[in-house]
């Protein structure tokens, strides 16, 4: 099993659902007369309810974070580095909870859900969430565990920025927060990677105006070369090269050879495309990525990043990874020096690895002995 | 290293301040102020195992390069920002004192005084630069880029600006008095507190 000890697993886990059957308006004006979220939840809440944790997750995450299923023992929820027994993370004192964002596509209410009005998939008419919607109803969820503040809130990247809009919208709900190559709001250069992905989707001919679930058919190229961008995006020059070189998988550099080229590095974006356009819902991919565009941590506060968390109560946790060029270490500095302003208790530090963006979900010795340590202040003593 | 220092900057930071320590190491005297002087204070070091260490203590702490500028703190005000031992490391250390100075309302400053009469002799009598059990590299290979003198120090202090508001020194124990009254020749290292001239 990949970084995956049995002996500090959570284990066998399975999710769990709840439904809202409130009305529940989003920030875009539109209204789900109900939705359902799924979550996992990992150890156990103190009588106290003082020791609860939020996984946010990143734009293709999913509630899954930690932990296998009983008819999956091989592939570990997305986050199992840092969550279990003993991690940092530790699951025998904090009790975990990772929800699926409202718009996903694991079984949240989402465009690959029913529309109860017209008993069929939502496809693209599904209304298009933003972070603060997804804090909202996690704060549904939370008071639905009988949780009443968090002693910390935790993402990377999308989820990161999801963290910290838990510690503006509900201060009092927040005690600690860790954003982990995070930024407050995507640049130019951000909206359009995401702009080509989607372009992607929205170019293949099985899109149908995103209304392929009742076609029985999905637009997996488009979402797997929305996926091969995404992905390149995740990995810094350094890594691929020292992963892939120019090392073929298929064919050869001497002259007489006729066959065709495969470099190792195409066979890994199209492996890592496929499989993604079999598992990810292409509305939800649409809608995923706009809710990045869209989210800006000071929108509420005329574009002043300090007066924006300033609202804040938690202690806050922001790492940057240092070859991560989609939300490079000077966007987590932003965020560190805004944090700084207005004199909120902030640690810093910028995480030296060729991992990219992925930095945040792969081994590295500083950030796991940081995050273990900073995590001794979260919960109970 | 001698780091009688630091008792001396110990017992210069009032009770209850917010404290900026510059290149905490460790953290092991940060954690010392906030315990025995109340202090609230922030580490900044660029070593990823200090970081950890400092993290370990419940401190926080910001990885940064001192010689950057500091400029993440330059909208946060400090009561003191302490620098020991590492103003000769540093690649501007007359800027980095303005910004100390600036972003502090006090500022704590220690370095070994290259005025010593050890250096001195040394330097004299032998022809090469001093090595010794405190700074036991060689010219070329030491993080120390920026000796000073205490006269320098205070000359330099008086081009920026900044006000002397103590002085103490370390010396050893046969020199206490010597180190006293002729700080340039008999301190080992010499421990200011400083702040922005209100001239």
């Amino acid at each position: 099993m990949p970084n995956s000890g049995a002996h500090n697993s959570v284990g066998l886990v399975s999710p769990c659902r709840v439904r809202f059957e409130t009305a529940f308006q989003l920030a875009n004006g539109s209204v789900l007369a109900e939705h359902e979220l799924v979550y996992e939840t990992y150890g156990e809440l103190n009588a106290a309810g003082d020791n609860a944790v939020l996984i946010c997750h990143a734009l293709s995450g999913t509630h899954h974070a930690a932990g296998f299923y009983a008819d999956d023992g091989q592939r570990a929820g997305w986050w199992d580095l840092a969550i279990g027994p003993g991690k940092p993370i530790d699951t025998r004192r904090l009790f975990v909870v990772c929800s699926n964002n409202i718009g996903g596509c694991d079984g949240s209410t989402g465009p690959n859900t029913l529309n109860p009005k017209t008993g069929k998939p939502w496809g693209a008419k599904f209304p298009q969430p933003q972070v603060q919607d997804w804090v909202r109803s996690q704060k549904l969820l939370a008071e639905y565990l009988g949780i009443s503040r968090w002693a910390a809130v935790i993402g990377g990247s999308l989820g990161g920025m999801q963290a910290l809009q838990w510690a503006i919208d509900y201060p009092e709900w927040v005690e600690h927060c860790v954003a982990l190559a995070a930024a407050p709001k995507l640049t130019a250069q951000n909206i359009a990677f995401n702009e080509i992905a989607r372009h992607a989707i929205l170019s293949d001919p099985d899109w149908c105006d995103g209304d392929y679930l009742s076609r029985d058919t999905i637009p997996s190229r488009g979402v797997a070369l929305a996926r091969m961008v995404g992905h390149l995006t995740y990995m810094s020059a350094d890594g691929m090269s020292d992963r892939f070189g120019r090392e073929l998988r298929e064919g050869s550099f001497t002259p007489e050879a006729e066959s065709e080229w495969v470099f190792q590095v195409e066979s890994y974006l199209r492996h890592q495309g496929t499989r993604f356009s079999t598992q990810f819902d292409a509305n939800t991919y649409v809608l995923m990525t706009r809710a990045l565009d869209l989210f800006d941590l000071a929108v509420g506060d005329h574009g002043d990043l300090k007066a924006a968390v300033d609202k804040a109560l938690a202690d806050f946790l922001v790492l940057s990874f240092s070859s991560d060029w989609r939300f490079p270490p000077h966007r987590s500095i932003e965020i560190r020096d805004a944090l700084m302003a207005a004199g909120k208790p902030v640690t810093y530090a910028n995480i030296e690895t060729d991992n990219g963006h992925d930095g945040f979900l792969l081994p590295n010795q500083t950030y796991e002995a940081l995050l273990t340590q900073w995590m001794q202040r979260v919960g109970p003593a | 290293m001698n780091r009688l220092d630091l008792n001396t900057v110990l017992g210069w930071v009032p009770r209850g301040s917010k404290v900026l320590d510059l290149g905490c190491g460790d953290g092991a005297f940060l954690k010392r102020l906030c315990e025995e002087r109340g202090a609230v204070g922030v580490g900044v070091d660029i070593d990823p195992d200090n970081l950890v260490s400092a993290v370990s203590k419940g401190l926080d702490v910001i990885q940064e390069d001192i010689n950057e500028g500091l400029n993440c703190f330059t909208r946060y005000r400090f009561d003191v920002v302490i620098l020991t031992h590492a103003l000769q490391e540093l690649t501007h250390p007359h800027l980095a004192l303005e910004r100390m100075v600036h972003i502090g309302e006090e500022a704590i400053v220690s370095f070994p005084n290259f005025g010593h009469w050890r250096c001195r002799t040394h330097l004299g009598l032998t022809g090469h630069m001093p090595v010794s059990k405190a700074m036991p590299r060689s010219w070329y290979d030491t993080p120390n880029i920026h000796f000073c003198t205490v006269k320098d120090f205070e000359a330099l202090c008086s081009d920026l600006r900044i006000d002397i508001i103590e002085r103490a020194t370390v010396a050893g124990a046969a020199q206490k008095w010597l180190g006293k009254w002729w700080p340039n020749l008999f301190a080992s290292s010499a421990v200011y507190r400083i702040r922005r001239s209100a001239r």
